[in-house]
């Protein structure tokens, strides 16, 4: 394996995802992130100089919509996924900025 | 040792909501003030597997402000995602633009003290805006509303082109007024439909290099913005005089404690990974569309204040009121071309609109009253049909109402005397009444008359033609 992830790496990728690993699990993630990294890496021995990068998978463009409201009120079946409602809103953990 | 002199240096990002009647990538309303999450769909609140749909009118919008502000128009545009965790953002991530942002390289000219400034735009870019969250005072917990969710917002990031509050606040409200007359969106900064971001830092004057900035949040009224800036101001030279170091951070504005406070600690660090946005097809655009967009620009502020100079002859005092508010010139506009008299509309608009406005605290966009009847009410005036103080009376009705004038006249038997015996009748019953007034006058104390016209007026009700009452009284007096 040529990418080798530091400790340091995988506590601030951690801290991104908000995610709390074990030792073990940090391990496990170092190992699948290097293999991961290498397996990319395979793109760097073609030549991709004159490519142009692309940013979709298809060749289309100008994908729009007309700007006329055809959404109603739909409120209980969006909250019916929610684990936690009140008076029509998402309840969540408080927040603190 | 000599005091040392400092400069500040200010930068702004603005977000600005824009008008659209649908969000930017779903067709959910926009409208403002429904009840929790009535505004919703699987594509704003984040629903795995929903995928956006981009609304054209926004990429309109921000290619006018875009060519309004001087702007070159990205030909190849695409969206980014910038991520990070927040319950007021349900995909746990925005969508933006960071690479190719659709307006870049643009300026906008304030009027300074010392003559014009132009201040730079650095870019203009098209993004989402994030939901509402209600912090619970008594329980543990955090109410989330997404009808602001998806919500389409350009955000202007200016040049760091500005050295004081006062060329902030002009550059803001040249921003305000550009955006209002393009019809792009309302810009209520105490609403937040306008938004300012403040980055600030100080340096020595003469200093070739800018120094360590802060970003300023929280900022809704052209005076917090005015005061945080110079609270910021004091606490960096504070700072610098001390030998400390000032910290590249955010920092929330508290106008009530006017001080500002760290937002953001260092551990937390901002690393948004931003990546193309793989749900959005590339936009394109063209010449032929930019010039389409032009074609359709309005006359702007400083266009209309020179033409109404020019067409109207009207003073530049008028044409920089009844210009400061897109919906005032067009008021002025539709009651001029009615009763062509442009002097006495702009008047009535300086005058009594803007005094009823500020009477019953309406900002000049929520002005309703029909222009046509701000027309009748000056073409009445002129045709003696009623005098100044009944015309006042009846706009009041007209500004509060919007009242036909002509019908309240009538109705309410409003209409002036001008028919001359009924007067004289009256007149004469007056003068007897007031010898000594009689006797004042023709002793040469003119002002006698004033006593004797308001006499009657009142006797009146005040609906006598003053300019015929004037002439008979004279007669009698001098005759």
């Amino acid at each position: 394996m040529a990418n080798i992830i530091s400790d340091e790496t995988i506590e601030y990728v951690g801290i991104l995802a908000k995610l709390e690993l074990s030792e073990e699990e940090k391990e496990q993630a170092k190992q699948d992130m290097g293999k991961m990294l290498d397996y990319i890496d395979k793109l760097n021995e073609l030549n991709t100089e004159k490519v142009e990068p692309m940013t979709h998978i298809f060749p289309v463009m100008n994908v729009f919509r007309e700007d006329i409201v055809e959404n109603g009120d739909q409120r209980e079946e969006m909250l019916s996924n929610a684990p936690e409602q009140k008076n029509g809103a998402y309840m969540v953990p408080q927040t603190v900025e | 040792m000599a005091q040392k002199q400092y400069e500040t240096v200010i930068g702004l990002e603005v977000h600005v909501e824009l008008a659209t009647k649908t969000k930017i990538f779903c067709s959910c309303s926009t409208e403002f003030g429904g009840e929790p999450n009535t505004h919703t769909c699987p594509v704003c609140t984040g629903m795995p597997g929903s995928l956006p749909v981009l609304n054209k009118q926004v990429v309109e919008y921000a290619m006018a402000v875009g060519l309004a502000t001087n702007c070159e128009i990205t030909q190849y545009n695409r969206f980014d995602r910038k991520n990070y965790f927040y319950p007021d953002n349900p995909q746990n991530y925005q969508i933006s633009q960071l690479y190719l942002p659709i307006c870049r390289n643009g300026y906008v000219e304030i009027e300074t003290e010392d003559g014009k400034k132009k201040i730079g735009i650095h870019e203009i870019h098209m993004e989402e805006d994030a939901g509402k969250l209600v912090h619970d005072p008594w329980e543990d917990c955090s109410f989330v509303d997404f009808n602001r969710s998806g919500v389409p917002l350009i955000e202007i990031v200016s040049e760091p082109d500005m050295r004081s509050a006062e060329e902030v606040i002009a550059y803001l409200e040249k921003l305000r007024m550009t955006i209002q007359y393009l019809g792009a969106s309302d810009c209520k900064l105490q609403e937040g439909s306008m938004r300012a971001d403040v980055n600030l830092s100080v340096r020595e004057v003469g200093a070739s290099e800018f120094g360590t900035r802060t970003e300023m949040k929280n900022l809704n009224s052209f005076k917090a913005i005015a005061r945080a800036i110079e609270g910021e101001r004091e606490r960096q030279i504070e700072l610098i005089e001390e030998g400390q170091p000032v910290i590249q951070e955010t920092r929330r504005w508290d106008d009530n404690k006017e001080y500002s406070y760290a937002m953001r600690s260092k551990e937390d660090a901002q690393d948004y990974r931003y990546f193309p946005e793989p749900d959005l097809a590339p936009v394109i655009i063209s010449q032929k569309w930019i010039d389409i967009v032009q074609a359709k620009q309005p006359e702007f502020r400083e266009a209309k204040m020179t033409r109404y100079q020019e067409e109207f002859g009207l003073p530049e005092y008028d044409t920089e009121i009844i210009t400061s508010y897109k919906h005032l010139a067009d008021l002025f506009e539709a009651a001029e071309a009615i009763c062509h008299k442009p002097k006495e509309v702009s008047n009535w608009i300086m005058g009594e609109t803007m005094r009823l406005a500020k009477e019953y605290e309406l900002e000049p966009e929520k002005i309703s009253f029909s222009p046509e009847h701000l027309a009748k009410i000056i073409e009445m005036v002129d045709a003696g049909e009623i005098n100044r103080k009944v015309a006042k009376n009846v706009f009041q009705k007209v500004f509060t109402e919007n009242v036909d004038p002509e019908e309240y006249v009538e109705k309410n038997g409003l209409k002036s005397v001008s028919d001359e015996g009924a007067l004289r009748g009256v007149i004469e019953e007056i003068v007897a009444k007031n010898p000594q007034s009689v006797e004042d006058y023709r002793a040469g104390k003119k002002k006698a008359m004033g006593f004797l016209v308001g006499q009657t007026m009142k006797a009146m009700q005040g609906k006598a033609d003053p300019a015929i009452v004037n002439q008979i009284l004279k007669e009698i007096l001098e005759g």
